[in-house]
């Protein structure tokens, strides 16, 4: 019998029984429902975390005080601190791929002013630090290249900063002091919210690293270096590039290991993603179980559907059906079934991951892909469960068939 | 020499219950040719059904040999019995045993599909067929809106469309009153006027007497094999009282 007149039949056969039909794909509605939210889900978290990366900053490169060795021993991470502000001074003038660089000086100092006080760390940096990290003013503005170059003692608050010590007003035009130095605050960074690893970005002081240097570090070194690379694409050139300059700069010969380490984001954003997809798989295998569950069910209703129909079994063998036509005939049933309830399924999985979407602000969007592999895989969970049951019907033997009653 | 269509040679079957076994069928012999129309008898335990079973290619003899229109049935592996039931062979049932919630052209329309027939094929020759059985009013109707006299036309087309070379009744009459019983036996003397071949298995004597020979059967063995009367089934329904509006 051709296949077309089989899915025919089987359409029929639901029809004639469409309360059971109904609750018997249910399983299998709800199994690729929560397969498709599941998979939105998780691409949704995973362009979220993505985004977040980029709010790192653009295609930003750090460079790290790095180990130094000793003998076989290592130090650890920035045991040796030889970063300078000449470093970055040399990375901006002689890297092709890259765009922007800017030294990072941490200190830790007791803010005080408006409120009352608070702790923050505060970082020394150039004016195209705010290129680097895409980062804009709420309020008031940004400091720029000549007030780094005359040391001025202006700072940008951190989001964080500024709730905390003028919580009704405005800060800008106020005045702090960070270690007994009075700054002018020119402006308050755009809230930047937390990073991958969850740490406040937001409570944060931004100072010219000259002025840092100056009046509160003291110190000649600094703890990192921030650059751009020229694009997205450049980052690998970029990243080797100042890897080599830096080599250069701290005349390092060739069997002397690096004293410093060189980052992009991607690495930094490796973790994030992996536990994003850790617990994508995680959520998919329990959806991905309730399909399981849904095609046992599927097998249910086909024994019994085969055990209700023995007789018809028994005419259909006796009339010159082959075992395989039986077989195919219920094989088809359970997969037209399954079929049916994989599309009922993507429906609803795609109302579920709007209304995900809509909780959680993920871009939750249902991939074209993800509606082809739900309904896909509900169809061979079908033919997989109608097998046992379609095989059962045809191996009854006609007599015994045709007598029962 | 030509053979029969139907060649019957010492066939046995022996079903085992358990740790006993039982003889349905002793050293049958039994031939049948084109344009018979057989009534076979029996009380039941005689092994009729046993011996329909064997001639329907639905069940296989456990000695012996069965010959259904020159192929040896008994060498043959599960598909081709099923194009033999399909092709060669036509079965009628006493519980009409139609497909329920499917109309009457679907159910004629069954064997063809297996037969790989295309579809509108296959539906213009169930439509003949149910014109031929006097039901060309009743082509959508389901068996549950139609009598059994009616059901049972329908599965004498469903026999029939196939071209089947022997059509294999199993008390056809069997659930019908006594004049729809003449009408189907009208029927069938009409078929096997037109050269059908029929095997009727019924434990009727008058239905027994519109066939043109007679097998009784005990104990699986055949007790005799006589030509019958061969009444006419037309004759007798025209002596009925007419038929009242149901």
């Amino acid at each position: 019998m051709k296949l077309l007149a089989l899915v025919r039949m089987a359409l029929g056969t639901m029809l004639r029984n469409k309360v059971r039909a109904a609750l018997t794909v249910l399983g299998v509605v709800i199994g690729v429902a929560s397969v498709v939210v599941m998979i939105a889900v998780g691409l949704g978290a995973r362009s979220d975390i993505e985004a977040k990366v980029e709010n790192l900053g653009v295609h930003m490169i750090v460079v790290s005080a790095g180990s130094s060795s000793r003998g076989g021993v290592s130090g650890g991470a920035g045991s040796f601190n030889r970063l300078t502000v000449d470093d970055a001074a040399f990375l901006a003038k002689e890297a092709e791929s890259i765009t922007a660089v800017t030294p990072v000086i941490f200190t830790m100092a007791p803010i005080v002013g408006g409120a009352g006080n608070w702790r923050a760390p505060i970082q020394g940096v150039d004016a195209c630090y705010f290129t680097i990290r895409a980062w804009e003013a709420a309020s008031g503005r940004l400091f720029t290249d000549e007030e780094v170059r005359t040391r001025r003692k202006v700072v940008l608050l951190g989001h964080t900063v500024a709730e905390n010590l003028w919580p009704d007003q405005d800060p800008v035009g106020q005045r702090i002091r960070l270690r007994n130095v009075q700054f002018d605050v020119v402006g308050v960074l755009a809230a930047k919210g937390q990073t991958a690893d969850g740490s406040d970005q937001d409570d944060v002081v931004l100072a010219p690293y000259t002025t840092v240097q100056t009046r509160l570090a003291g110190r000649q070194f600094i703890a990192q270096i921030l650059a751009s690379a020229a694009s997205k694409e450049a980052v690998p050139e970029a990243l080797a590039e100042a890897r080599t300059l830096m080599r250069e700069s701290h005349r390092l010969s060739a069997s002397e290991d690096d004293d410093f380490t060189v980052r992009d984001q991607t690495q930094m954003a490796a973790t994030a993603k992996a536990t994003t997809n850790t617990m994508t798989l995680l959520l998919s295998t329990i959806a991905g179980i309730s399909l399981l569950v849904g095609g046992i069910g599927i097998m249910n209703i086909m024994l019994v559907l085969v055990s209700e129909r023995t007789r018809e079994i028994g005419i259909r063998r006796a009339i010159g059906a082959r075992r395989r036509d039986i077989l195919l005939q219920f094989v088809v049933e359970s997969v037209v079934l399954s079929g049916i309830g994989g599309l009922l399924g993507t429906v609803l999985g795609f109302v579920g991951s709007a209304v995900v979407g809509r909780i959680t602000g993920w871009a939750t969007e249902v991939a074209p892909a993800t509606v082809l592999l739900a309904v896909g895989f509900s169809m061979a969970v079908g033919a997989f469960f109608g097998f046992y049951p379609a095989r059962r019907a045809s191996l009854l033997d006609p007599i015994d068939a045709l007598r029962h009653e | 020499m030509a053979g029969s269509l139907i060649e019957v040679d010492g066939v046995s079957r022996v079903f085992s219950v358990g740790e006993s076994s039982v003889l349905a069928l002793r050293h049958v012999d039994l031939r049948v040719d084109e344009g018979e129309m057989v009534a076979v008898m029996g009380a039941s335990g005689s092994g009729k059904s046993t011996l329909m079973n064997i001639l329907g290619c639905l069940d296989r003899p456990t000695t012996g040999r069965y010959r259904l229109a020159g192929a040896a049935v008994e060498t043959l592996d599960d598909d081709a019995l099923a194009e033999l039931r399909n092709h060669v062979l036509g079965f009628v049932f006493q519980g009409f045993n139609l497909l329920p919630r499917t109309t009457a052209v679907e159910n004629v329309t069954l064997p063809l599909l297996y037969a790989h027939i295309p579809p509108r094929e296959a539906r213009q020759r169930a439509i003949q067929a149910l014109r031929r059985v006097g039901l060309g009013d009743r082509l959508e109707h389901q068996p549950n809106e139609m009598s059994g006299g009616q059901q049972q036309r329908v599965a004498i087309a469903r026999a029939l469309v196939t071209s089947p070379r022997v059509v294999l009744a199993d008390e056809p009459t069997g659930n019908l009153d006594s004049r729809t019983t003449v009408e189907m036996m009208t029927l069938f003397q009409d078929l096997n006027d037109q050269g059908m071949t029929l095997v009727i298995v019924t434990h009727e004597v008058d239905v027994a007497a519109y066939c043109r020979r007679i097998l009784t059967l005990r104990d699986g063995r055949i007790l005799s094999d006589h030509p019958a009367a061969h009444v006419s089934a037309r004759d007798d329904l025209a002596r009925l009282p007419a038929e009242e509006d149901t």
